[in-house]
Protein backbone atom coordinates (compact mmCIF):
# COMPACT_ATOMS: atom_id res chain seq x y z
CA UNK A 1 0.00 0.00 0.00
CA UNK A 2 3.01 2.72 0.61
CA UNK A 3 3.63 2.09 -3.25
CA UNK A 4 0.17 3.42 -3.68
CA UNK A 5 0.09 6.38 -1.31
CA UNK A 6 3.82 7.73 -1.23
CA UNK A 7 5.32 9.67 -3.65
CA UNK A 8 8.18 7.63 -5.58
CA UNK A 9 11.66 8.67 -4.58
CA UNK A 10 13.84 10.74 -6.95
CA UNK A 11 16.17 7.22 -7.57
CA UNK A 12 12.90 5.23 -8.87
CA UNK A 13 11.26 7.75 -10.91
CA UNK A 14 14.34 9.46 -12.31
CA UNK A 15 15.58 6.35 -13.90
CA UNK A 16 12.54 5.23 -15.31
CA UNK A 17 12.28 8.22 -17.27
CA UNK A 18 15.90 8.58 -18.39
CA UNK A 19 15.06 4.75 -19.59
CA UNK A 20 12.69 5.89 -22.09
CA UNK A 21 15.82 8.20 -24.29
CA UNK A 22 17.73 4.78 -25.16
CA UNK A 23 14.01 2.67 -25.29
CA UNK A 24 13.03 5.01 -27.98
CA UNK A 25 16.13 4.77 -30.36
CA UNK A 26 16.11 1.10 -29.59
CA UNK A 27 12.90 0.81 -31.15
CA UNK A 28 12.95 2.98 -33.87
CA UNK A 29 15.69 4.93 -33.89
CA UNK A 30 13.36 8.41 -32.69
CA UNK A 31 14.66 11.26 -30.26
CA UNK A 32 12.43 11.25 -27.53
CA UNK A 33 11.03 14.78 -26.83
CA UNK A 34 7.13 15.24 -26.27
CA UNK A 35 6.65 19.35 -26.92
CA UNK A 36 6.77 19.12 -30.58
CA UNK A 37 3.18 17.60 -30.23
CA UNK A 38 2.51 21.38 -30.14
CA UNK A 39 3.92 22.03 -33.43
CA UNK A 40 2.05 18.50 -34.69
CA UNK A 41 -1.16 19.68 -34.15
CA UNK A 42 -0.52 23.17 -35.30
CA UNK A 43 0.45 21.73 -38.86
CA UNK A 44 -2.33 19.37 -38.24
CA UNK A 45 -5.37 22.42 -37.48
CA UNK A 46 -4.15 25.30 -38.34
CA UNK A 47 -1.25 25.58 -40.41
CA UNK A 48 -2.58 28.85 -42.30
CA UNK A 49 0.51 28.26 -44.75
CA UNK A 50 3.00 29.10 -42.71
CA UNK A 51 6.77 27.16 -43.31
CA UNK A 52 7.16 25.73 -39.97
CA UNK A 53 4.13 24.15 -40.45
CA UNK A 54 4.24 22.79 -43.73
CA UNK A 55 4.99 19.14 -43.06
CA UNK A 56 4.11 15.42 -43.03
CA UNK A 57 2.91 16.10 -39.26
CA UNK A 58 1.12 12.45 -39.44
CA UNK A 59 4.81 11.03 -40.85
CA UNK A 60 7.22 12.95 -38.62
CA UNK A 61 5.00 13.39 -35.08
CA UNK A 62 2.21 10.57 -35.34
CA UNK A 63 4.45 8.25 -32.83
CA UNK A 64 4.55 10.96 -30.90
CA UNK A 65 1.04 12.16 -30.66
CA UNK A 66 0.02 8.68 -29.59
CA UNK A 67 2.52 8.82 -26.54
CA UNK A 68 0.98 12.28 -25.79
CA UNK A 69 -2.46 10.56 -26.11
CA UNK A 70 -0.97 7.83 -23.56
CA UNK A 71 0.08 10.56 -21.28
CA UNK A 72 -3.58 11.65 -20.90
CA UNK A 73 -4.78 7.98 -20.00
CA UNK A 74 -1.56 7.80 -17.56
CA UNK A 75 -2.80 10.73 -15.65
CA UNK A 76 -6.31 9.71 -15.63
CA UNK A 77 -5.01 6.11 -14.40
CA UNK A 78 -2.94 7.37 -11.78
CA UNK A 79 -4.74 10.47 -10.94
CA UNK A 80 -7.88 9.14 -9.39
CA UNK A 81 -6.25 6.81 -7.43
CA UNK A 82 -4.06 9.19 -5.45
CA UNK A 83 -5.33 11.49 -2.68
CA UNK A 84 -2.90 12.79 -0.46
CA UNK A 85 -0.69 16.17 -0.42
CA UNK A 86 1.78 16.99 -2.28
CA UNK A 87 5.17 16.33 0.03
CA UNK A 88 6.31 19.38 -0.67
CA UNK A 89 8.85 20.89 2.31
CA UNK A 90 7.99 22.94 5.07
CA UNK A 91 9.92 25.89 3.81
CA UNK A 92 7.82 25.98 0.58
CA UNK A 93 4.87 25.67 1.88
CA UNK A 94 5.88 28.54 4.28
CA UNK A 95 7.09 30.79 1.49
CA UNK A 96 3.94 29.96 -0.19
CA UNK A 97 1.40 30.78 2.29
CA UNK A 98 3.30 34.31 1.92
CA UNK A 99 1.67 34.28 -1.58
CA UNK A 100 -1.88 33.83 -0.71
CA UNK A 101 -1.79 29.86 -1.64
CA UNK A 102 -2.94 27.65 1.52
CA UNK A 103 -4.70 24.54 -0.05
CA UNK A 104 -1.92 21.44 -0.80
CA UNK A 105 -4.91 19.36 -1.00
CA UNK A 106 -4.31 18.37 -4.82
CA UNK A 107 -1.07 18.28 -7.48
CA UNK A 108 -1.83 21.89 -8.48
CA UNK A 109 -3.16 24.82 -6.01
CA UNK A 110 -6.74 24.62 -6.58
CA UNK A 111 -7.06 28.46 -6.04
CA UNK A 112 -5.54 29.17 -8.98
CA UNK A 113 -6.20 26.35 -11.65
CA UNK A 114 -9.27 26.03 -11.63
CA UNK A 115 -11.99 27.04 -14.41
CA UNK A 116 -13.37 29.91 -12.10
CA UNK A 117 -9.78 31.77 -11.64
CA UNK A 118 -9.45 32.42 -15.22
CA UNK A 119 -11.10 35.25 -14.62
CA UNK A 120 -8.69 36.14 -12.29
CA UNK A 121 -5.39 38.39 -12.68
CA UNK A 122 -3.12 34.81 -10.59
CA UNK A 123 -5.40 32.43 -12.87
CA UNK A 124 -5.01 34.19 -16.25
CA UNK A 125 -1.14 34.93 -16.19
CA UNK A 126 0.04 31.59 -14.63
CA UNK A 127 -2.37 29.26 -16.87
CA UNK A 128 -2.92 31.52 -20.49
CA UNK A 129 0.54 33.45 -20.04
CA UNK A 130 2.09 30.77 -18.79
CA UNK A 131 1.40 28.05 -20.94
CA UNK A 132 1.74 30.50 -23.62
CA UNK A 133 5.13 31.14 -22.76
CA UNK A 134 5.87 27.53 -22.49
CA UNK A 135 4.77 26.82 -26.03
CA UNK A 136 6.43 29.89 -27.30
CA UNK A 137 9.47 29.22 -25.39
CA UNK A 138 9.92 25.48 -26.73
CA UNK A 139 9.70 26.20 -30.21
CA UNK A 140 11.60 28.81 -30.19
CA UNK A 141 14.31 26.88 -28.53
CA UNK A 142 13.70 23.65 -30.38
CA UNK A 143 12.69 21.38 -27.44
CA UNK A 144 11.83 21.41 -23.60
CA UNK A 145 12.29 19.32 -20.47
CA UNK A 146 11.84 16.35 -22.35
CA UNK A 147 14.35 16.93 -25.62
CA UNK A 148 16.80 19.27 -24.23
CA UNK A 149 17.24 18.36 -20.44
CA UNK A 150 16.63 15.12 -20.79
CA UNK A 151 17.28 13.93 -24.59
CA UNK A 152 19.73 16.90 -25.53
CA UNK A 153 21.90 16.73 -22.12
CA UNK A 154 22.02 12.96 -22.93
CA UNK A 155 23.93 13.59 -25.95
CA UNK A 156 25.80 15.41 -24.41
CA UNK A 157 24.95 18.41 -26.27
CA UNK A 158 26.37 22.07 -26.24
CA UNK A 159 23.24 23.81 -27.12
CA UNK A 160 20.99 21.55 -24.81
CA UNK A 161 23.07 22.55 -21.48
CA UNK A 162 22.49 26.67 -22.99
CA UNK A 163 18.67 25.83 -23.42
CA UNK A 164 18.67 24.02 -19.96
CA UNK A 165 20.43 26.90 -18.25
CA UNK A 166 18.02 29.42 -19.83
CA UNK A 167 14.91 27.19 -18.57
CA UNK A 168 16.31 27.75 -15.04
CA UNK A 169 17.46 31.96 -15.31
CA UNK A 170 13.14 31.98 -16.83
CA UNK A 171 12.03 29.67 -13.98
CA UNK A 172 13.71 31.93 -11.11
CA UNK A 173 12.80 34.99 -12.43
CA UNK A 174 9.15 33.50 -12.77
CA UNK A 175 9.19 32.52 -9.24
CA UNK A 176 11.29 34.94 -7.51
CA UNK A 177 9.97 38.25 -9.06
CA UNK A 178 7.04 37.78 -11.17
CA UNK A 179 4.90 35.50 -8.67
CA UNK A 180 5.18 38.06 -5.89
CA UNK A 181 4.10 40.92 -8.36
CA UNK A 182 1.38 38.78 -9.40
CA UNK A 183 0.09 37.06 -5.99
CA UNK A 184 1.29 39.83 -3.83
CA UNK A 185 -1.67 41.26 -2.54
CA UNK A 186 -3.02 38.01 -2.35
CA UNK A 187 -5.78 35.90 -3.97
CA UNK B 1 23.98 20.13 -40.94
CA UNK B 2 21.32 17.63 -41.14
CA UNK B 3 21.27 17.28 -37.73
CA UNK B 4 17.67 16.55 -36.05
CA UNK B 5 16.34 19.43 -33.57
CA UNK B 6 16.37 18.42 -30.26
CA UNK B 7 13.03 17.26 -30.29
CA UNK B 8 12.99 15.09 -33.16
CA UNK B 9 11.50 17.15 -35.20
CA UNK B 10 12.54 18.73 -38.56
CA UNK B 11 16.34 19.71 -38.97
CA UNK B 12 17.38 22.44 -36.73
CA UNK B 13 18.60 24.48 -39.87
CA UNK B 14 16.16 23.18 -42.39
CA UNK B 15 12.73 23.47 -40.99
CA UNK B 16 10.58 22.50 -43.42
CA UNK B 17 11.58 19.65 -45.12
CA UNK B 18 11.57 16.70 -42.69
CA UNK B 19 12.16 14.59 -45.51
CA UNK B 20 14.18 11.60 -44.01
CA UNK B 21 11.18 10.48 -42.10
CA UNK B 22 8.83 11.02 -44.78
CA UNK B 23 11.39 8.63 -46.74
CA UNK B 24 11.86 5.84 -44.04
CA UNK B 25 10.56 2.49 -45.37
CA UNK B 26 7.44 1.62 -43.61
CA UNK B 27 6.41 3.50 -40.18
CA UNK B 28 6.72 1.32 -36.92
CA UNK B 29 4.01 0.15 -34.81
CA UNK B 30 2.55 3.20 -33.06
CA UNK B 31 1.07 1.46 -30.06
CA UNK B 32 4.31 1.03 -28.14
CA UNK B 33 4.11 4.40 -27.67
CA UNK B 34 0.85 5.12 -26.39
CA UNK B 35 1.88 2.12 -23.44
CA UNK B 36 5.40 4.28 -22.88
CA UNK B 37 2.83 7.62 -22.48
CA UNK B 38 0.65 5.77 -20.15
CA UNK B 39 3.84 4.55 -18.16
CA UNK B 40 5.50 7.87 -17.94
CA UNK B 41 1.89 9.25 -17.31
CA UNK B 42 1.54 7.11 -14.04
CA UNK B 43 5.48 7.76 -13.23
CA UNK B 44 4.60 11.55 -13.57
CA UNK B 45 2.26 11.31 -11.43
CA UNK B 46 3.41 8.93 -8.73
CA UNK B 47 6.70 11.06 -8.35
CA UNK B 48 4.70 14.19 -8.24
CA UNK B 49 6.89 15.49 -11.22
CA UNK B 50 3.60 17.14 -12.81
CA UNK B 51 2.79 19.03 -9.17
CA UNK B 52 3.08 22.84 -9.48
CA UNK B 53 3.80 22.58 -5.87
CA UNK B 54 6.93 20.56 -6.67
CA UNK B 55 8.29 23.16 -9.27
CA UNK B 56 7.99 25.86 -7.04
CA UNK B 57 9.87 23.66 -4.60
CA UNK B 58 12.81 23.41 -7.52
CA UNK B 59 13.14 27.06 -8.05
CA UNK B 60 13.28 27.88 -4.69
CA UNK B 61 15.94 25.27 -3.92
CA UNK B 62 14.00 23.72 -1.19
CA UNK B 63 14.50 19.97 -1.87
CA UNK B 64 16.82 17.75 -3.38
CA UNK B 65 13.78 15.51 -5.07
CA UNK B 66 13.15 17.31 -8.81
CA UNK B 67 17.21 18.17 -9.16
CA UNK B 68 17.55 13.70 -8.17
CA UNK B 69 14.94 13.03 -10.58
CA UNK B 70 16.44 14.89 -13.52
CA UNK B 71 20.01 14.30 -12.38
CA UNK B 72 19.57 10.54 -12.42
CA UNK B 73 17.11 10.96 -15.69
CA UNK B 74 20.02 12.58 -17.31
CA UNK B 75 22.89 9.76 -16.12
CA UNK B 76 20.59 6.64 -17.37
CA UNK B 77 19.99 8.17 -20.73
CA UNK B 78 23.32 9.05 -21.11
CA UNK B 79 24.51 6.08 -20.14
CA UNK B 80 22.42 4.27 -22.54
CA UNK B 81 22.97 6.38 -25.46
CA UNK B 82 26.82 5.73 -24.78
CA UNK B 83 26.03 2.10 -25.49
CA UNK B 84 24.26 2.47 -28.02
CA UNK B 85 27.04 4.16 -29.92
CA UNK B 86 29.60 2.15 -28.83
CA UNK B 87 27.39 -0.89 -30.02
CA UNK B 88 26.61 0.63 -32.57
CA UNK B 89 22.98 -0.72 -32.01
CA UNK B 90 20.04 -0.95 -34.43
CA UNK B 91 16.93 0.24 -33.68
CA UNK B 92 14.50 -2.88 -33.89
CA UNK B 93 12.05 -1.17 -36.37
CA UNK B 94 15.16 -0.63 -38.78
CA UNK B 95 14.45 3.26 -38.78
CA UNK B 96 17.71 5.20 -39.19
CA UNK B 97 19.48 6.20 -35.18
CA UNK B 98 18.40 10.08 -35.13
CA UNK B 99 21.09 10.40 -32.17
CA UNK B 100 22.21 14.01 -32.36
CA UNK B 101 25.73 13.67 -33.53
CA UNK B 102 27.29 17.45 -33.31
CA UNK B 103 28.01 17.85 -29.41
CA UNK B 104 29.96 21.58 -29.70
CA UNK B 105 27.60 23.59 -31.53
CA UNK B 106 27.55 26.96 -30.96
CA UNK B 107 24.43 27.44 -29.44
CA UNK B 108 23.08 30.57 -30.97
CA UNK B 109 20.30 33.02 -29.77
CA UNK B 110 17.15 30.77 -30.03
CA UNK B 111 18.93 28.23 -27.07
CA UNK B 112 19.05 31.71 -24.96
CA UNK B 113 15.88 33.61 -25.72
CA UNK B 114 13.67 30.36 -26.52
CA UNK B 115 15.32 28.72 -23.20
CA UNK B 116 14.63 31.78 -20.84
CA UNK B 117 10.59 32.23 -22.41
CA UNK B 118 10.14 28.51 -21.74
CA UNK B 119 11.87 28.70 -17.87
CA UNK B 120 9.23 31.79 -17.48
CA UNK B 121 6.76 29.43 -18.29
CA UNK B 122 7.64 26.79 -16.40
CA UNK B 123 8.13 28.68 -13.64
CA UNK B 124 4.37 30.04 -13.94
CA UNK B 125 2.41 27.63 -15.16
CA UNK B 126 4.61 24.47 -12.90
CA UNK B 127 4.20 22.40 -15.83
CA UNK B 128 5.97 21.61 -19.08
CA UNK B 129 4.47 19.64 -21.97
CA UNK B 130 4.59 16.70 -20.90
CA UNK B 131 2.65 17.47 -17.68
CA UNK B 132 0.49 19.46 -19.19
CA UNK B 133 -1.28 16.49 -20.81
CA UNK B 134 -0.83 13.90 -17.95
CA UNK B 135 -2.92 16.76 -14.95
CA UNK B 136 -5.26 17.42 -18.02
CA UNK B 137 -5.85 13.41 -17.87
CA UNK B 138 -5.58 13.49 -14.13
CA UNK B 139 -8.83 15.72 -14.15
CA UNK B 140 -7.27 19.06 -14.09
CA UNK B 141 -9.14 19.74 -16.88
CA UNK B 142 -8.17 24.14 -16.96
CA UNK B 143 -4.90 22.39 -18.57
CA UNK B 144 -6.67 22.36 -21.68
CA UNK B 145 -6.72 25.96 -21.39
CA UNK B 146 -3.26 26.16 -20.99
CA UNK B 147 -2.76 23.39 -23.89
CA UNK B 148 -4.70 26.04 -26.29
CA UNK B 149 -2.69 28.58 -25.15
CA UNK B 150 0.83 26.65 -25.68
CA UNK B 151 -0.77 26.19 -28.94
CA UNK B 152 -1.10 29.40 -29.70
CA UNK B 153 2.30 30.46 -28.48
CA UNK B 154 3.95 28.14 -30.67
CA UNK B 155 1.49 29.22 -34.05
CA UNK B 156 3.24 32.76 -32.96
CA UNK B 157 6.61 31.27 -33.13
CA UNK B 158 5.88 29.63 -36.22
CA UNK B 159 4.44 33.15 -37.37
CA UNK B 160 7.57 35.07 -36.32
CA UNK B 161 9.93 32.67 -37.47
CA UNK B 162 12.07 34.73 -39.73
CA UNK B 163 11.59 38.29 -37.22
CA UNK B 164 13.29 36.14 -34.35
CA UNK B 165 16.92 35.82 -33.68
CA UNK B 166 18.69 32.97 -34.22
CA UNK B 167 22.16 31.67 -34.63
Amino acid sequence: MELLTRPWPWYVAGPIIGLTVPLVYLYAGRKWGISSTFRDVCAATFPHGIEHFRYSWRHVGGWRLTMALGLVVGGLLAGVTRSDDVAISEATRSDLAVLGITDFSGLVPAEIFSWASLGTLPGLVLIIGGGFLVGFGTRYANGCTSGHAISGLSALRLTSLVAVIGFFVGGLIATHVLLPLIMGGGL
Amino acid sequence: MNTPGPDGAAPATVPATPTREALATRPEPLWPYALLGIALGIVFIRAEVVSWFRIQEMFRFQAFHMYGIIGSAVAVGALGVRLIRRFEARSFTRRPMEIPTERFEAPGYQYWLGGIAFGLGWGLLGACPGPIYVLFGSGVTVMGVAFLSALAGVWTYGALRHRLPHS
